[in-house]
């Protein structure tokens, strides 16, 4: 999209993109800088949590040794730079020392993979609601989305993922409440781009692809339902306050019926402050998806960060805040090149 | 000109129903809009005239309600249609041009998407070439080029887009454009070209205006005949020249004497005592009263009902009642 964009745009719209990508790069080298020099202030390191508490001193210096941790803290930050310049990361440093690349190459898919269908979830979720919400002003539907979207923004995503996990899992055992893929089937899929389920219609396996929508629900809904709630409200607000304007009074005078003056008129106008919201709704997201992926064991980059983090593998926690800062510019990029197909009187 | 009534209102009452009480913004109004003349409908702000304008459209929105009354539009009573039968009155037989044409037009519709929309909704077998096409003629006679229909609102001047809303009412030939405070935000010199633009529609098409305006100057200028309204109710209706040259309810008179003059010099500018009743609590009687300089005892008791002052010019005021003294009026 962001090419199509780029390419039909006009001269000032491409030079926008330009200086966008332009200013996401420094930002996310000052953001893995910074947490490059916070692991490194924290207590506890990767050699110390690797041994335990009975590794011998000699034990202790190999391994600082073979991870680079004996050089001066200067030149080990000119080699992470290298690493992210040069975009291969470098090697985990606890385990077997596999290139951070292919570690991510099979995580970040997983969280894509929950994070897409979340947010349209989400989004249809408050969209609808929202609208509906806001053509029934002050009747029952309007009072219920009101309670659902308080309710459901405030739940602890932990709790409503383990009731939900207690309720389709194991009360009415209908769904797997962990993991991607049943193991059985993980081994007849061949894996191209690791999203599962691009991966089983790729190779046309159902069995594979019944397996992973399966595995798929519960995280989804758990994470869609919880970022619903601040859709319903954005979207009933401003469809609420776009009803009110002159050319909504003038399109009922010319005879439009009231479904297409909501639903085509006042939703289109009212989307343009719900677009920015959700470029800001992204970190959210993650930090959403993070929790969702520890719930339900999901191999994703949430629940790799975390336990990264605990082991405190440097190389790969700086990593893996690389992604999310990159992901998160690339988000924001994109909802703003909508922002301008949207609202015709945003031209860059 | 043919006499006929197009759009015949009887006993309108619409009202408001807010926290501190009831308020009637139309309070048994009755007139009629004869085919193919521009009716001026003239009252200061709040005096329900844009409450009116809405309410022959049904296009009032809660808190207000139409209380009682009918709305004859071509022989039929548009109160006895349903929602779905007003859609298809709206925009195709009765159109309505807004006050602010700035915020009139969706911001995110090109403007010809606006009048293929709006031709499509009434003639859904049309397609939308054909609607296209049928757009540029329509924008064509109002002066639009064609190729400024493929421009979003923002990118026009205020005077062009309230030439679109009159597009948008013509598109299906209307038969009657509401036109509230059409001018009001406009500059005088496009407001001029504006009103002339008017004349010329009704002309070529055949068209009844009804004017909604508190600007006197506007409808002196253009309207046929003229409706006054004052507190929720029509105290003078009659031909514009007739209310010009001899007004005969009190209210019109002082209103017409406080319209500043170049030619008169400032000291002989009538100001009205008082303030205009509020609504919630209007005066018993004739709603005037509490200013009106003639006030006799009857105006505090009863509403004064329309008598023919000169064939067919009405006042609604009892110094023309048949019984009524005739001597002291004096006019402005």
């Amino acid at each position: 999209m962001l090419l199509y964009v780029f390419i039909r745009g006009s001269m000032g719209l491409r030079r926008y993109i330009l200086t966008r990508i332009g200013l996401t790069l420094p930002m996310i080298f000052i953001l893995a800088s910074l947490v490059f020099f916070i692991m490194r202030v924290l207590p506890g390191d990767p050699v110390r949590s690797a041994l335990g508490p009975r590794g011998t001193a000699e034990q202790v210096e190999h391994m600082r040794q073979t991870l680079g941790l004996d050089k001066p803290l200067i030149v080990q930050y000119g080699i992470f730079l290298k690493d992210i310049i040069t975009l291969n990361f470098g090697n985990s440093m606890v385990g077997g020392h596999r290139p951070i690349i292919d570690e991510m190459s099979e995580r970040f898919p997983a969280t894509i993979e929950l994070i897409v269908p979340a947010s349209a979830l989400a989004l249809s979720i408050g969209i609808i609601g929202g609208a509906v919400a806001a053509s029934k002003r002050k009747a029952v539907a309007d009072y219920s989305l009101r309670v659902y979207s308080v309710v459901i923004y405030s739940l602890p995503i932990f709790w409503f993922g383990l009731m939900l996990q207690l309720l389709f899992g194991i009360q009415l055992n209908l769904l797997p409440v962990a993991g991607r893929i049943d193991p059985i089937v993980r081994t007849t899929l061949h894996p191209v781009t690791n999203l599962y389920v691009i991966d089983s219609l790729i190779s046309g396996n159902w069995p594979a692809l019944w397996s992973a929508i399966q595995h798929l629900v519960l995280p989804t809904v758990t994470l869609g339902l919880i970022l619903s709630g601040v859709f319903v409200r954005m979207t009933r607000i401003n469809v609420i306050e776009t009803l009110q304007a002159d050319y909504i009074a003038a399109a009922r005078a010319r005879g439009i019926r009231e479904r297409v003056v909501v639903y085509g008129h006042a939703l289109k106008n009212a989307m343009i402050p719900v677009i920015t919201l959700i470029g800001l709704q992204v970190a959210i997201l993650l930090a959403g998806a993070v929790l969702t992926e520890t719930i339900f064991n999901w191999p994703g980059m949430g629940g790799y960060l975390v336990q990264r983090i605990s082991t405190r593998d440097y190389t790969a926690v700086q990593s893996v805040i690389a992604m999310f800062a990159l992901l998160v510019a690339l988000i924001s990029l994109a909802v703003d090149m909508i922002y301008s197909l949207l609202d015709p009187r945003v031209r860059y | 000109m043919p006499a006929e009534s197009l759009f015949s209102v009887r006993n309108l009452t619409v009202e408001y129903n807010t926290r501190a009480g009831v308020v009637k913004a139309a309070d048994d109004v009755s007139f009629d809009i004869r085919r193919e003349e521009i009716l001026g409908l003239v009252g200061e702000s709040g005096c329900g005239k844009s409450t009116l304008g809405k309410a022959l459209m049904r296009l009032h929105r809660t808190p207000a309600r139409i209380a009682g009354g009918e709305l004859i539009f071509d022989g039929r009573d548009l109160m006895q249609l349903s929602e779905e039968g007003m859609c298809a009155v709206r925009g195709a037989e009765i159109g309505m041009v807004f006050q602010d044409p700035m915020t009139s037009l969706n911001p995110v519709q090109r403007i010809v998407e606006h009048l293929v929309e709006t031709i499509q909704t009434h003639e859904p077998g049309t397609t939308k070439e054909a609607a296209s096409v049928r757009a540029a003629e329509i924008a064509e006679k109002l002066g639009i080029r064609s190729e400024r229909l493929k421009e979003y609102p923002h990118q026009m001047s205020g005077g062009m887009r309230q030439r679109v809303m009159i597009s948008l009412a013509l598109a299906l030939r209307a038969k009657l454009v509401i036109a509230d405070e059409p001018t009001t935000s406009l500059d005088v010199i496009v407001e001029a070209k504006f009103l002339d633009l008017l004349r010329e529609l009704r002309q070529e098409f055949g068209l009844t205006i009804l004017l909604i305006t508190h600007n006197i100057g506007v409808v002196a200028e253009v309207a046929d005949r003229v409706a006054v309204m004052y507190a929720a109710r029509i105290v003078e209706i009659g031909d514009v020249r007739d209310i010009f040259a001899s007004p005969k309810h009190p209210y019109t008179q002082g209103l017409l004497r406080s319209v500043p003059n170049i030619q008169l010099d400032d000291a002989s500018l009538y100001k009205m005592e008082g303030m205009p009743p509020n609504l919630l609590y209007p005066p018993v009687g004739c709603r005037f009263h509490t200013r009106c300089p003639f006030a006799m005892d009857i105006c505090r008791d009863k509403s004064p009902e329309f008598e023919s002052v000169n064939g067919d010019h009405f006042a609604a005021c009892w110094l023309y009642h048949p019984t009524a003294v005739k001597a002291e009026t004096k006019n402005g």
